[in-house]
């Protein structure tokens, strides 16, 4: 092995390519069964994704009293607010989609695992949402959801009475984790390929089209 | 013309952007301002008394709370014989008559009737203190609206007055403060006032009239006609039903099943059974069934 192949830099470059060639990790090309339109809601989930990305921005540059004094803060909030129900809404038809088409087949079971718990963080992420409104639902939401986690002895440290605490967790701490899982999430997709249909009794007869032959649709 | 990977990618990015906007301009979203101690003591000072009184009796919701509030081996949520809720341990801890009602009173200098009240009852046994506080307490109970102008004559020592003297406190805005002063200049904890606040019964009337309660499956709304957390409909199911509805340990045991059924959820394609529903409800034909018919 020569000095520049015993480099860090060199032996992560080339695992990243031996993993993820720069075609599978960014195609231009699917198979023909992607054309379905359930497909479209990984991307749409994405796309929410970077909209409550973009408007959370926003509101963390202006600070978290500013939508309640302001048109345009109110308005940002909305659009923060509209697009993780977007998000959700979108997210949870993709969850179903991929749970009938059981793609965790074909060693993708890792790819269903980040997708799942991606989801439950995104809960989680959006209840301390719901807390750092600072009006009249964070606190009832905070005095009630209190009570479920006391009850299973955690709420000292997730304490969603302490305002500072759920704000850093909101802005930082969970979208940290959960931008780690959905690039994750989105890697092995990209190293696994999108799940084939069953090879049932229709497709048993025919091989399924692979990229490149197939027709140019979104993944 | 079909389009590109990348042009449906934008395209789709655009009309989630889009749906978005439309959404925010049609719909807004909620504000409802915040209750403040001095809006509560205003709005519903019968209520705020009788809390106040709770407090200083320690037989309010806090105060009988146990962990991580206050230290009380016999309170708490079990799940089955686990005392999770105990597990955490006090770390947030809280003396309701101190924290809500003697320390922010302690800090009125001006007020000699309320000096002498404070001195008298600080100087009073434990048993006096609490025949007082539980005395003034079933007297508000019974007096019509629980107004403490119409409770009956009894002996409640010092405690009508200072109750009182923590009602005109919050009226001015100066409990607010004190209630989170506590710890020096910068404050993010907000777990003192509202604590207080929930123990009373204004917070909830006001959820309540926006249908947000523990059984309107209130977790998973929010003020106004708005969507809310429409993602936690399973949480919020089990508190509408038995045994969950009826039970002393209903957020232990909501919270263990959600556990289980998210473990569930993250390890599906390893669970048997559970992995096969898809090969055998078909479903995936309706998803693929232009692969299907083309490969006919």
């Amino acid at each position: 092995m020569t000095t520049e192949e015993r480099m860090w830099t060199a032996r992560l470059r080339n695992r990243a390519t031996r993993a993820l060639p720069p075609d599978q990790l960014l195609p231009d090309r699917q198979p023909a069964y992607v054309a379905s339109w359930i497909y479209v809601f990984g991307v749409a989930t994405l796309a929410a994704l970077l909209v409550v990305l973009v408007s959370g921005g926003i509101l963390a540059l202006e600070g978290p009293q500013w939508y309640h004094g302001s048109p345009q803060g109110h308005f940002v909030n909305s659009l923060h607010l509209w697009s993780v129900e977007l998000f959700f809404f979108t997210m949870v038809i993709h969850l179903w989609g991929k749970f009938f088409m059981a793609a965790w087949r074909g060693h993708r079971a890792m790819t269903w695992v980040t997708g799942a718990i991606a989801f439950l963080g995104s809960i989680g992420t959006a209840f301390t949402g719901y807390l750092v409104q600072s009006n009249f639902d964070s606190q009832w939401i905070s005095t009630q959801a209190k009570d479920g986690l006391n009850s299973v002895g955690v709420g000292a440290w997730f304490n969603v009475l302490n305002y500072g605490q759920m704000l850093l967790f909101h802005v930082v701490l969970f979208p940290l984790v959960l931008g780690f899982l959905v690039i994750w999430h989105v890697l092995l997709v990209r190293r696994r390929g999108v799940v084939p249909p069953f090879a049932d009794e229709a497709a048993a007869a025919t091989p399924v089209p692979q990229a490149p032959q197939g027709e140019e649709v979104a993944s | 013309m079909s389009m590109t990977t990348r042009e449906r990618r934008s395209a789709v990015l655009g009309v989630i952007t889009l749906l978005t906007v439309v959404l925010a301009v049609v719909f807004g979203s909620p504000d409802k301002h915040a209750i403040s101690l001095a809006e509560w003591a205003r709005n519903a000072p019968n209520d705020f008394v009788t809390t106040a009184v709770a407090e200083l009796d320690g037989s309010s919701g806090t105060a009988t709370y146990g962990a991580p509030y206050v230290n009380d081996p016999t309170a708490g949520q079990k799940l089955g014989p686990l005392p999770l809720q105990r597990f955490g341990g006090v770390r947030e801890p809280v003396d309701t008559a101190q924290d809500f009602v003697i320390g922010p009173l302690s800090t009125v200098t001006s007020d000699p009737a309320l000096r002498s009240a404070l001195a008298r009852y600080q100087g009073a046994s434990d048993d006096q203190r609490k025949a007082w506080t539980g005395a003034y307490a079933d007297a508000l109970g019974k007096a019509p609206d629980n107004d403490p102008a119409k409770v009956a004559t009894g002996d409640y020592g010092p405690v009508p007055l200072l109750a009182g003297r923590l009602l005109d406190l919050a009226r001015s805005g100066g409990l607010d403060g004190q209630l989170l002063s506590s710890g020096g200049f910068y404050q993010t904890d907000y777990a003192k006032p509202l604590l207080f606040i929930a123990d009373g019964t204004y917070l909830e009337d006001q959820a309540r009239a926006e249908h947000l309660g523990g059984d309107q499956w209130g977790m998973m709304n929010e003020t106004g006609g708005y969507p809310g957390q429409a993602w936690l409909w399973l949480y919020t199911f089990w508190y509408q039903i038995p045994p969950f509805s009826s039970s002393d340990n209903a957020d232990a045991l909501v919270w263990a099943l959600m556990m289980v059924l998210s473990l569930a959820l993250v390890l599906l394609p390893f669970i048997p059974g559970l992995r096969s529903i898809p090969r055998a409800t078909r479903v995936y034909r309706l998803i693929w069934r232009e692969h299907y018919r083309t490969n006919r």
